[in-house]
């Protein structure tokens, strides 16, 4: 995002003009947009204007916002023609005056706060998590064996935030509210790709249709605008390859990885106490193989 | 596992167009650079040329692959955009009329290339 | 479960919709190509369509043919023939570089995330300005062909 927000940091203070756009769904019947002049330091992001607008200029302002720094993907908003996380973008890079405007592409809560469900459901839809037969996942008993290698195949896909701002880039989603997203299909790649899953069937098979994984035409345009580099596009067309490897029948299956056996365990140090004694009839795997 | 069938086919008629389409639109259209290159074909456009090419099994075998690639490759995206832009509902319909549209414009194609080999 | 809970009502999702097929707001060069590469397709299938036809008449006998070649070699048609050419020659070394990069070759490998980002679509821009150059050359190629030498 660096390159999109560069521009000549002065210091002093400089009057900024920020358009909300504001909404109200149970009384108007469009959004409008209102001004307010803003005075911006050095160093101030979008997120401290709407703070500062909601404290000093306007208390009916809805924005959603936690972390402010960039790790809880809640303050993503169509900012100046783009969509970005308000707490990562530098006013004064914008120019004299700010749009602020909700998501594109999804439903619109108040002024701009976005109702994040589409992104939601099609992601619950692709069960983004680890499937393996057998009881190791509800009663662990030891870790699995996995070489930085196989990390390095799916890792940058997991530092996906949940934002949302992939999906309202997509120029495909524009136009079709029935496509899965690159957030979905990104994460259908990355527990496909992880070594210690074995769901990968049943998630191809959720994306493996006409309003799936094919209608992405590789705009570029999620990868483009994710704030935290997770490379959607990247997912998604290695996950293309997976999908023809499978259909043609090429290329090799390994089995998930495995759990580690006793003499790769990690041992318990003496001097740690042991687990106390179950609490739940049957106990965790890692009670029963207590040394 | 279905939808990936129809795209890795699309995918297989567009590797092999470009090769049959840069061949055609080269004689078609590049002719002139063709005769500055040392070989002329003459007037590719004439009747005589077009009803000769069209004679040789060969060139009979190659159009009936080539219409059929390049109607499944462009229908196959023209189903494509147009899935975009309607509900869900109607995908069935549409999938039928993008295919019935293809199977017309393939038969008179065929009809034509045929036609034109026995003469 | 969600569904119970909600009671919010909400507005409308602003979707940008097939205007975006025109002009797509700030985005990339890979988002113009996406659309330039949808716009040449969907010129040539529907000129395939007028191409299927017009071999047709080839079946009306000699003299219907060579009117319809004299047609084709006036101004209008001469011009169209070359938006033709350049249509086809864009689509298809697009798609060449697409059908690789679909296929996730060109892409490159996952790499971790360190600001500031290199993502894999600015990592393959020299595949695309490869693609830019010749396409340049064989529209070139095309526009001497056609206009200069005409034939």
């Amino acid at each position: 995002m660096a390159e999109r927000t560069h521009g000549a940091v002065e210091t002093g203070i400089v009057t900024v003009t920020v358009r909300v756009s504001r909404f109200h769904p149970e009384t108007d019947r469009s959004s409008g947009q209102q001004d307010y002049l803003v005075p911006a330091g050095p160093g101030m992001t979008v997120l401290d204007a709407l703070v500062y607008i909601k404290e000093h200029l306007d208390g009916s302002l809805a924005y959603r916002s936690s972390c402010r720094m960039g790790i809880c993907g809640s303050c993503g908003m169509f900012i100046s023609g783009l969509p970005r996380l308000a707490c990562q973008t530098q006013i004064r890079a914008l120019g004299p005056v700010v749009t602020v405007e909700p998501l594109p592409n999804y439903p619109v809560v108040r002024d701009v706060v976005p109702d994040l469900e589409p992104m939601v459901t099609h992601h619950t839809a692709v069960r983004p998590f680890i499937v393996r037969g057998g009881e190791e996942q509800e009663y662990p008993t030891a870790e699995y064996l996995q070489t930085p290698v196989e990390l390095d195949a799916y890792l940058q896909f997991a530092y996906c935030i949940k934002c949302g701002i992939c999906l309202s880039a997509c120029p495909t989603l524009a136009t079709d509210p029935a496509f899965a997203g690159p957030q979905a299909l990104a994460q259908v790649y990355r527990y496909s790709a992880d070594s210690r899953d074995d769901g990968r069937r049943a998630r191809l098979g959720a994306v493996d249709i006409a309003h799936g994984i094919w209608r992405c035409h590789l705009a570029g345009a999620c990868t483009e605008a994710c704030p935290k580099g997770v490379d959607p596009a990247l997912a998604i067309q290695l996950l293309k390859r997976l999908i023809v490897a499978d259909v043609l029948g090429i290329g090799r299956r390994r089995g998930p990885a495995p759990v580690a056996p006793p003499d790769m365990q990690a041992q318990r140090r003496p001097d740690i106490p042991a687990a106390p004694p179950a609490t739940v009839p049957g106990g965790s795997g890692a009670q029963k193989n207590q040394p | 596992m279905r939808e990936s069938r129809w795209w890795i086919l699309s995918l297989s008629a567009a590797a092999l167009m470009v090769v049959l389409l840069t061949l055609h639109m080269g004689l078609m259209h590049l002719s002139g650079l063709m005769k500055v290159l040392g070989v002329d074909p003459g007037d590719v456009r004439s009747f005589a040329a077009v009803m000769e090419r069209g004679r040789s099994l060969a060139q009979m075998v190659f159009y009936l692959l080539f219409l059929g690639a390049a109607l499944y490759h462009g229908l196959y995206g023209l189903r494509s955009v147009l899935l975009e832009v309607t509900p869900p509902r109607g995908q069935g319909v549409l999938s039928g009329l993008v295919l019935a549209a293809g199977l017309l414009a393939f038969a008179y194609g065929a009809y034509v290339t045929v036609r034109t080999f026995t003469g | 479960m969600a569904e119970a809970a909600r009671r919010v009502q909400s507005g409308p999702p602003k979707r940008i919709g097939v205007r975006g097929w025109v002009y797509a707001g700030r985005y990339g060069l890979d988002r113009y190509l996406y659309i330039l590469q949808r716009a040449s397709g969907l010129g040539l299938i529907l000129y395939l369509f007028l191409h299927i036809y017009e071999t047709g008449i080839r079946l009306r006998g000699e003299a219907a043919w060579s009117a319809t070649m004299a047609l084709f070699r006036t101004p209008v048609f001469v011009v169209f023939e070359f938006i033709l050419f350049a249509g086809f020659v864009f689509h298809a070394l697009n798609g060449l570089r697409l059908i690789f990069a679909e296929l996730g070759w060109l892409l490159g490998p996952p790499t971790r995330p360190v600001y500031p980002y290199r993502t894999s679509i600015r990592r393959h821009r020299p595949w695309v300005y490869a693609l830019m150059v010749l396409t340049g050359l064989f529209v070139a190629l095309a526009a001497w062909d056609i206009f200069v030498l005409l034939d």
